[in-house]
């Protein structure tokens, strides 16, 4: 039986990983390769690496460093930030990234992810959609959460999935840091919607936090950064606990 | 130190299988160089993304040709990775049809779903259920879970071919094997201490 996968998150900004609230008020909190190398010790399912300046910046991909940081990793890798061309996503590959997440792109041209699926397959794009609320409605927003765009996410992630996309990383950007718990509403919303898996984002606190977006949010994987990196929690303590409450978990 | 030969055609993360088996204790090299091919003691065959674009680059190389000569004719040990299995059909179905090597007997299909829960592509840890013994699986527990992330899977023409299944949409084969070729659906680079497991026992074949 496929396991559902817990995701830790790692932010990048100014040459260190970061930690914000709500898409803002950064805090560093250390080194990226020495998380890559500890999480690569816990055997963790999967790594989510977010370069979150990069598009803001106007700059490309580090490959330098992606490449250092995938020599570490023997786990799958998802690289974000600053993808805007085939090309970025063919040299992202070639230096150990597993799959690609592209966000700001994937709104302003979503050929894009049509062309990368086609040429490196679905199986190597995640869109990754940062919603924000405004009233009663959704809307995604990119560069970082800085740009609203008015587009619905439901109507946006049915598009990415009928492009080619493979997955979709949803953050919901009030919940981001907070550890207060995913937006489950929004999570079932889009889960519900498409034929491909969601990785819930923002807003884990704890375990019940995963049980609730794997079960009423219908996602596929949870994805966490704050809660791994502040409290005392673990993957592994996490996956124990789901396979309690009877969820199939890789132990 | 064996000398791996590790197939490099554009076509994706070949960085991780070289730094997954030199951890694994062996030498290996990226190339598509006849000479380098020809001095390995064993060859990996890596690979995402689309089997057109993967078969078409393979051959404009004529690597087709050169590792058929060492795999098919001297038996040296021969691993497909992902895509790389699937470049062992026969044919593939994905996007049009496509001629594969054909060095094992079988057609790539697309996954299809038995329930409306199901979803595609694949993608996360899976159970891996051996049906025949095999060197390759050798002393890794029954139903250890591997990474998989793929969206067509491998039907064998001949039932011995299929090493193991994994249970999803129906159940599919996820390794293949027949004499000193073997092909494996997920990625052993990226399935932590169990995929180094499988990688050294290919080495050591």
């Amino acid at each position: 039986m496929l396991k559902v996968r817990i995701m830790p998150t790692l932010l990048y900004r100014d040459f260190e990983l970061v930690k914000g609230v709500g898409f803002d008020s950064w805090r560093g909190i250390g080194s990226a390769m020495q998380a890559i190398r500890v999480y690569n010790m816990r055997e963790v399912d999967e790594l989510i690496f977010l370069d979150i300046t990069a598009t803001r910046e106007g700059r490309e991909p580090d490959f330098e460093l992606i490449d250092d940081l995938a020599d570490e990793c023997f786990m799958p890798l998802t690289v974000g930030g600053g993808i805007r061309s085939l090309d970025d996503v063919r040299r992202l590959l070639d230096v150990g990234a597993d799959k690609v997440a592209i966000n700001s792109e994937a709104i302003r041209n979503p050929v894009l992810i049509y062309d990368v699926a086609r040429q490196f397959g679905s199986q190597c794009v995640v869109v990754s959609i940062d919603v924000k609320r405004t009233g009663r409605s959704n809307e995604v927003c990119t560069h970082s959460g800085t740009k609203a765009t008015g587009v619905d996410p439901v109507a946006f992630a049915t598009e990415m999935a009928k492009l080619g996309a493979g997955e979709i990383l949803l953050t919901s950007i009030e919940r981001d840091g907070t550890m207060e718990g995913y937006d489950l509403e929004l999570m079932r919303q889009v889960s519900e919607a498409l034929p491909i898996p969601v990785i819930a984002s923002g807003g884990a606190g704890s375990y019940e936090n995963f049980y609730q977006a794997l079960t009423e949010g219908k996602a596929a994987a949870v994805a966490a950064a704050s809660m791994f990196h502040f409290t005392e929690q673990t993957p592994l303590a996490a996956k124990k606990y789901l396979c309690e409450r009877g969820l199939p978990v890789r132990l | 130190m064996k000398k791996v030969a590790i197939l490099e055609y554009g076509m994706g993360n070949i960085d991780s299988v070289f730094r997954a088996v030199e951890e694994c204790g062996a030498n290996p090299v990226r190339t598509c160089d006849a000479a380098e091919i020809r001095d390995a003691d064993c060859i990996i065959l890596p690979g995402v993304g689309a089997f057109g674009d993967a078969i078409q680059k393979i051959r404009e190389r004529r690597l087709d040709e050169i590792v058929a000569e060492r795999v098919l004719d001297r038996g040296i040990p021969f691993l497909g990775i992902c895509l790389g299995m699937q470049l062992l059909a026969d044919k593939s179905h994905e996007f049009g049809e496509h001629r594969g090597l054909g060095w094992i007997r079988g057609e790539v299909v697309r996954l299809c779903p038995d329930n409306l829960s199901v979803l595609i592509p694949h993608v996360g840890w899976n159970e891996v259920h051996p049906q025949f013994d095999s060197p390759l699986l050798q002393g890794i527990r029954l139903g250890k879970d591997f990474y998989f992330v793929h969206s067509y899977h491998f039907i064998c023409a001949k039932k011995e071919n299929q090493l193991a299944t994994t249970p999803y949409c129906g159940g599919f084969t996820s390794v293949i094997g027949e004499k000193n070729i073997f092909g494996v659906q997920f990625h052993p680079e990226k399935s932590q201490r169990v995929g180094f497991q499988l990688l050294r026992n290919f080495l050591a074949l």
